[in-house]
């Protein structure tokens, strides 16, 4: 696409409205936003939403900053809970009740998606319904205060996996969810952040939504309050995610793997993790070795995704 | 001319749903439940059934599939049992206050543990104040007429509140006895279209559901819930009044069986009462005056009117299939009994615990019942426990 249509894709109304209670710096509402923009104009929408920061701060009662019809059920389901929606459209429109088109995009973060909500998106996803599950990933349960998720990095400094004298953070690695969602044979999976003008969110949220069947979306999207960087460093924590191939850019599209991205001079992890509070302490002299532990980890990932794209 | 049939329960109610056809029905298999998702399927296999079954992987997926689906304007219904209405909780509570009218065909099966898959009210009455509308039945036929009335109860305007049809697991859903069934078209006519005020398909004007209220909202909300269920009373007296008329078979909040006259009356919900139908037949013809309350809705609680039905017994045994663990009786006993000392009742009361994990309730336990009630009425009401059991082994 060319930028000049890209900009009227941008300029796009806004189905997130302004208002919301979110953070300043938060990468949730980047998400959301830009993957609402992917919407062709005149197609409507279902937005669902599991609990967390998001449902709470965007759809305070009485006032909702959803331009579409949208549903919070609750923190585990919102895979099941779409899936009902979407199966309703079916039936309504089998029955000549309604005419117009409708696409169906949740939102959850990464505890309602890895953790507790993994058998309602799991089941979603294998029954093949025609709707999009986001997970706007920021590595913690982030809602409650920072706790550990199984898409917590490792090392990281959260609440319950505090750093301490006996203690360097969470000492699991975390859970790889865009593969665990590809294996579930579905036509399209999708992972991004926010790099440049967006346009890598937008060409994989506009897939997401227009390919037939059920499609993941997992988009890294920082937490100020979580990760600890001041609001205008989210642009350059995500450009190093990519750069040191921590958070890769990748699409599985009918179980073929396509790497969106590659690194002209690969980093190294620190210049990624140093941006953030919740690995200060892997900078202190007698943690080089973990810090060249997690290094490995990355490493062995990307190799590994490389050779998935070959 | 209405169908004559012999059909089981979970048979009775699966023909319902095939009349009524909802839109979408998510389900899991439990037992003793786990016939009627089982029936629908099959039914839509062969084009007898028009409705988006969603074969979901938990029953919290389900209730949560059916929450999605009602919210989004589809008339929605699912079925489960015991562990599975448990896995549903949380649910049960946001569908009650999305004010979503699901009909649930609940299977009444005892939860866990010890594991067992017999009857007991523990699923539906630990769930007693999830919001919904419970309504029980004595046997296969109340459970097909309830099911017919449920959506119109439960999509009443003044309403709009989940619905549960219970039936007592195997005794009534396994059971196979003579029924009559109402045409299809009558069916159709009765039930009527769903056409909600509010949806999320509406493709006039958006909806969300579903919102964070804070402490200046939520409590309009749940009081606006309670109203709902206040409301529900008359709606469901008319419902049944308009039953009749297409069914010949009169239903209320509760069945009375020799109550008018009765001087000891036993109170209870589901297949027992039919058990104790028949002690009744036995001891009336030896002149004794014993009578029955069959509670047909156990929410909204209908504690004012049973108390004046009750008013002229001597002796009364409120019955209850499940513990509460509350050292004083179960749900049924606690609830009547407040309603009884409101309405200034002077009978004796004794609390009863039965059937627990699907131990028998027989003809011989309910004679006795009357006879121990005769007993206290005379003797005064020398129980030094809180609430006794009936069946227990020693």
């Amino acid at each position: 696409m060319s930028q000049k249509g890209f900009k009227a894709i941008q300029e796009r109304p806004e189905r997130l409205a302004p208002g919301h209670r979110m953070c300043a710096g938060c990468g949730g509402t980047i998400a959301v936003r830009n993957v609402l923009k992917a919407l062709h104009p005149g197609d409507k929408a279902v937005v669902g939403n599991a609990t967390g920061c998001l449902e709470v701060s965007t759809f305070t009662y009485p006032y909702t900053a959803y331009e579409d019809s949208y549903i919070h059920n609750a923190f585990e389901n919102a895979g099941a809970t779409l899936a009902g929606v979407e199966t309703a459209y079916n039936a309504l429109k089998k029955k000549g009740k309604i005419k117009d088109n409708y696409k169906f995009i949740t939102f959850g973060g990464d505890g309602g998606t890895y953790d507790i909500g993994f058998q309602s998106l799991s089941g979603a996803m294998e029954r093949g319904h025609d709707m999009v599950y986001v997970c706007y990933d920021n590595g913690a349960y982030m809602n409650t205060g920072i706790q550990r998720s199984s898409a917590t990095p490792q090392y990281a400094d959260t609440t319950t996996t505090p750093v301490g004298k006996n203690s360097n953070g969470k000492p699991q690695s975390r859970k790889d969810l865009a593969a665990i969602m590809a294996s579930h044979n579905i036509p399209y999976v999708g992972q991004t952040t926010f790099i440049g003008n967006m346009m890598d969110l937008y060409n994989k949220a506009e897939k997401a939504i227009y390919t037939q069947g059920p499609a993941f979306l997992n988009i890294m999207a920082p937490c100020p309050r979580g990760w600890r960087y001041d609001a205008p460093e989210i642009v350059n924590i995500c450009k190093m995610a990519v750069e040191t191939c921590y958070w890769p850019l990748f699409e599985v599209i009918e179980g073929k793997w396509h790497l969106s991205y590659k690194p002209k001079n690969k980093l190294p992890l620190e210049e990624f993790l140093k941006l953030q509070g919740r690995f200060k302490h892997l900078f202190k002299p007698e943690n080089a070795d973990l810090l060249a532990a997690f290094q490995a980890e990355v490493d062995k990932r990307w190799e590994e995704l490389l050779e998935k794209c070959e | 001319m209405a169908i004559k049939e012999r059909m089981s329960g979970n048979e009775a109610v699966a023909y319902a749903m095939k009349q009524i056809n909802p839109d979408v029905m998510p389900a899991f298999p439990i037992t003793p439940s786990t016939e009627l998702p089982q029936f629908v399927a099959s039914y839509i296999a062969n084009g007898e059934m028009d409705t988006e079954f969603i074969p979901v992987e938990s029953e919290h997926s389900a209730m949560s599939a059916a929450i999605g689906a009602e919210a989004a304007g589809a008339r929605t219904m699912t079925a489960t049992s015991s562990a599975g209405m448990a896995l549903m909780w949380e649910m049960l509570y946001v569908a009650a206050s999305n004010r979503l009218p699901i009909a649930l065909a609940l299977v009444n099966r005892a939860l866990s543990g010890p594991l067992n898959i017999n009857c007991e009210h523990s699923d539906s009455m630990g769930a007693r104040d999830a919001g919904w509308i419970q309504i029980y039945a004595e046997d296969n036929q109340e459970a097909y007429d309830n099911f017919i009335q449920a959506y119109r109860i439960a999509e009443h305007k003044d309403v709009m509140l989940p619905i549960m049809i219970c039936q007592d697991g195997f005794i009534i859903s396994h059971g196979v006895e003579n029924i009559e069934l109402l045409e299809d078209e009558k069916v159709k006519e009765f039930v009527g279209e769903y056409n909600p005020a509010h949806y999320l398909l509406n493709e006039n004007e958006t909806m969300a559901v579903g919102p964070y209220a804070v402490t200046s909202y939520g409590m309009e909300s749940k009081r606006a819930h309670a109203q709902a269920m206040m409301n529900a009373k008359q709606v469901i007296l008319d419902v049944a009044a308009e039953y009749e008329k297409i069914s010949g078979r009169k239903y209320g909040f509760f069945e009375e069986y020799c109550l008018e006259d009765a001087e000891y009356a036993i109170v209870a919900i589901g297949s027992a009462c039919g058990t104790a139908k028949d002690a009744i037949d036995a001891l009336r013809a030896k002149g004794m005056k014993v009578g029955l309350l069959k509670v047909r809705v156990f929410r909204p609680f209908p504690g004012a009117e049973m108390a004046e039905a009750l008013k002229n017994c001597k002796a009364i045994a409120i019955m209850d299939r499940c513990e509460s663990y509350s050292a004083n009786g179960g749900p049924l006993a606690a609830e009547l009994s407040a309603a009884l000392f409101k309405a200034k009742s002077q009978a004796e009361v004794l609390k009863i615990v039965y059937g627990l994990n699907g131990r028998d309730f027989t003809v011989a336990d309910a004679a006795k019942l009357y006879e121990d009630l005769a007993d206290i009425a005379a003797n005064g009401n020398h129980e030094t426990e809180e609430y006794r059991y009936i069946g227990l082994r020693e």
